[in-house]
């Protein structure tokens, strides 16, 4: 049998210490008090109207697409000692990959230190040559990162932090983070009293003052907004409730336009100019004069402003060069050689298939390992050995085959597992964690943040367009 | 505010309140339908209803017949009639959805539970089952959506943009209401009794049902009563729906919020536009009912829908997404 590590069971008779206060609470509450919570929970999302959008995808009813996204009743405790050094890791991580998008679009000194092979990066679809030798504020480049976050079991039954991908173009999640956490203090208030966990809702606060922070320099008192492609995206919810929370603007392309090099939106008073751009639109249709020309979600000129300095995107354009699963194996190395730090949260041993030797070892393997798409997202497009058939895995074969630098390889990581309610009761759910972290003047960020969790029993995909779910996320003030 | 939140706040209001109108005349038609009456009358009744919402030809070509049962579903759950009052619902709350951000939790969760709710009585057949109770509930949720409007949100842009939806649409929907019976009989004024002064006992019998029911489509069969202490005479009837400022579904009513609302969002370009609205409000402030009649109450009506129709034009253009055409 595999190692196996669960967030709350240290064996099957020892509850870990900070799960202990509520192991207690939980076996006091009678069994359907949990379901009808769920229930409870299940129709106050409907009314909030907490939906996302499945592609292609219609109810029954054929009334729509908008799904609920399972909510679960069970919280993941982190201990405060485990995210101090958390926070710490994520903090330098993400300052070290701010710096890397920086020297890729100025002085590449990482490509001249043999330390990333240039071709990683100038092949690179997200590579943006646009962007060199441009400015950003503060050159920072990644406002928001969303860092994935998993932990394995050890075969000593111990379990270990890893970073899964790094998400540095348009992270969502967030307002799950938030809303799941209100959920749970109007659910179980009497939880709240006997647990210190962290608070979570100020999260808004810090974005407003990170996205003021990274305004243009000449602008005193900027304008933000929050740019969504409309409110059939998938993140629709998202992008609305972090306009209101921080009380901003949420604007389309259509309400923007440029003139003389500035950015202005039309309001019922006329245009008003527009300083800090949010934006929940991947670079492509960002400007359709620059990238896809056939995009309606952007901006026309919108970059020829963003060069001159005179709007600030957030994110960069050009983020995508630094979270491609092709560049991911190098960011310990970045740490080191842009902090002369040791890293402090692991990266997972990864095989890059454009190596012949990696190659050789992963074609040998592919019924152990875990393989990805390189441009991938959304757990779309990868093979996970162990759960594949024979067919799945001779059909990936071909096709890794057939383009091997378009894939790296992993271990089939153990990944930990929480208890969840689901419909036979409580059983262990494998889960992970997103926290986000914001970078403007200082980095900063919430304690905890998304925990989704797959909730078809043995999965590992915890994607909310492949039936994952979330949980709230506490981290325990001893 | 963004041109398009104003947009989609004038739309949202106003698909709100059309919904509620579409239910008022529904109930109102379906309750006289009750009446003793001949199948003719019956049948002129629904092809009224059609006709003043300029329904006849599309309802015609996919129902046929006029049938009570039909011209019901018609107009309570088909998608592709434009009016129905699940096409307002789903409208109201897609427009409400594009703009939630704006509006206070109380106004967006109203909005989408309203067409929850309304999903979840179609799959019940509520408006199959009992229709007046299904009308009362669309008439209450629209009454509920002003009234969290009026109490949770700041009267700032959005607030005023929301009011004009509301009453610009009001005020087309009780004209239309009270031209019904143009429609209904296809003749001028007030019916055959009235108009040439011998009609018979039956003729105005038949008009008492008439105007009372106009009457309690836009709640003013009690108002009525209270102001004129009086039978129901069709000229009283047409002063209070069109004249009194106090009477809150009257179309004086109704333009002196839009100009009130208009005033306070005035721009640079919209001064036309307000002009337009103040000399229709002062048209109903200083207008008489013997002055109406003489031209007309159908032509009257008519030119009042039109400059409605104009002064909608002309909003989006000053301030909203400007319409096509």
């Amino acid at each position: 049998m595999r190692a196996s590590f669960d967030e709350m069971q240290a064996s099957s008779t020892t509850v870990r210490d900070h799960y202990r206060v509520y192991d207690r609470w939980l076996a006091q509450q009678p069994g359907d008090v949990m379901r009808s919570r769920r229930e409870e929970a299940e129709m106050i999302f409907r009314r909030v109207g907490i939906t996302f959008a499945v592609y292609g995808a219609k109810d029954e009813d054929g009334s729509g697409t908008e799904r609920l996204i399972p909510f679960d009743l069970i919280p993941r405790v982190i201990p405060a000692a485990e995210w101090a050094s958390m926070e710490a890791g994520l903090r330098q991580r993400v300052t070290a990959l701010n710096r890397f998008i920086h020297d890729v679009y100025h002085g590449q000194e990482i490509i001249k230190a043999g330390i990333v092979p240039g071709d990683q990066i100038f092949k690179n679809a997200q590579f943006r040559p646009e962007m060199m030798g441009v400015d950003v504020p503060g050159s920072v480049y990644s406002h928001i990162s969303g860092i994935d976050i998993v932990r394995a079991a050890n075969p000593d039954g111990s379990g270990s932090y890893y970073v899964l991908e790094d998400n540095l173009r348009v992270p969502s999640g967030v307002s799950y983070m938030l809303e799941n956490r209100k959920m749970m203090m109007r659910l179980f208030p009497d939880l709240f009293s006997q647990h210190r966990v962290a608070p979570v809702a100020h999260y808004p606060d810090l974005l407003l003052e990170t996205l003021r922070a990274v305004a243009p320099a000449a602008v005193n008192d900027p304008t933000v907004v929050v740019l969504t492609p409309g409110m059939y995206n998938s993140a629709y919810f998202e992008h609305a409730f972090l306009a209101q929370q921080m009380g901003v603007e949420l604007v389309e392309g259509q309400d923007l336009f440029v003139k003389d090099n500035f950015v202005y939106m039309r309001t019922t008073q006329g245009p008003k100019r527009v300083d800090v751009i949010y934006r929940r639109v991947d670079d492509d249709f960002l400007d359709p004069l620059a990238f896809r020309p056939d995009s309606t979600l952007g901006c026309a000129g919108l970059l020829s402003v963003y060069r001159a300095g005179n709007v600030t995107l957030s994110n960069a354009i050009g983020t995508g060069v630094a979270d491609d699963k092709s560049v991911y194996p190098y960011v310990p190395k970045m740490i080191e050689f842009y902090l002369g730090e040791k890293p402090i949260l692991n990266n997972v041993p990864t095989w890059q298939c454009r190596e012949a030797e990696d190659l050789k070892y992963v074609l040998a393997h592919l019924g152990e390992l875990v393989v990805k798409e390189v441009h991938g997202a959304g757990g779309y497009g990868m093979l996970v050995g162990p759960a594949a058939s024979k067919d799945e895995i001779a059909d990936f074969r071909k096709a890794l085959e057939a383009n091997p630098a378009g894939y790296i390889a992993q271990p089939t990581l153990s990944l930990s597992t929480c208890p969840t309610f689901v419909d036979s009761g409580i059983a262990p759910r494998h889960i992970d964690l997103r926290p986000f972290v914001l970078s403007g003047k200082t980095v900063q960020m919430v304690p905890g943040g998304l925990t989704r969790v797959a909730l078809k029993e043995g999965s590992l995909v915890v994607n909310s367009s492949q039936g994952g779910g979330t949980k709230d996320t506490w981290v325990l003030e001893a | 505010m963004l041109s398009r939140t104003a947009d989609h706040l004038f739309w949202m209001a106003r698909y709100m309140e059309r919904a509620e109108n579409t239910a008022r005349m529904l109930d109102v038609n379906y309750q006289t339908s009750l009446l003793p009456q001949s199948a003719d009358a019956v049948v002129n009744g629904w092809k009224g209803l059609l006709s003043i919402s300029e329904l006849s030809p599309d309802y015609a070509s996919r129902y046929g017949e006029i049938d009570a049962r039909k011209v019901m579903d018609y107009m309570v759950s088909d998608e592709r009639n434009p009016s129905s009052i699940y096409s307002c619902l789903m409208a109201a709350r897609e427009n409400a959805r594009a703009v939630r951000g704006t509006l206070t939790t109380e106004v967006w969760e109203t909005q989408n539970q309203t067409w929850l709710e309304f999903q979840r009585m179609l799959r019940h057949k509520t408006f199959q089952k009992d229709p007046g109770e299904g009308f009362e509930w669309v008439k209450f949720r629209s009454h509920l959506s002003r009234g969290v409007t009026v109490g949770t949100m700041l009267q700032d842009e959005a607030f005023h943009f929301l009011r004009i939806g509301s009453f610009l649409e009001r005020a087309d929907n009780t004209a239309r209401m009270l031209d019904v019976k143009f429609h209904a009989v296809e003749s001028e004024f007030f019916g055959t009794g009235a108009a040439n002064g011998n009609g018979n006992a039956k003729d105005q019998e038949y008009d008492f049902y008439h105007w009372s029911a106009i009457l309690r489509s836009v709640s003013g069969f009690e108002v009525y009563r209270k102001a004129y202490r009086n039978v129901i005479k069709p000229e009283k009837v047409a002063e209070l729906l069109i004249l009194r400022a106090d009477m809150p579904r009257s179309l004086a009513a109704c333009m002196d919020e839009v100009v009130n609302n208009l005033r306070q969002v005035a721009n640079e370009q919209s001064s036309d536009t307000l002009r337009r609205a103040g000399r229709l409000q002062a048209d109903l402030r200083f207008g008489r009912i013997d002055e109406i009649l003489a031209t007309g109450l159908h032509a009257f009506l008519t030119q009042f829908l039109e400059r409605v129709g104009t002064l909608g034009v002309g909003i989006s253009r000053d301030f909203l997404v400007p319409v096509a055409a």
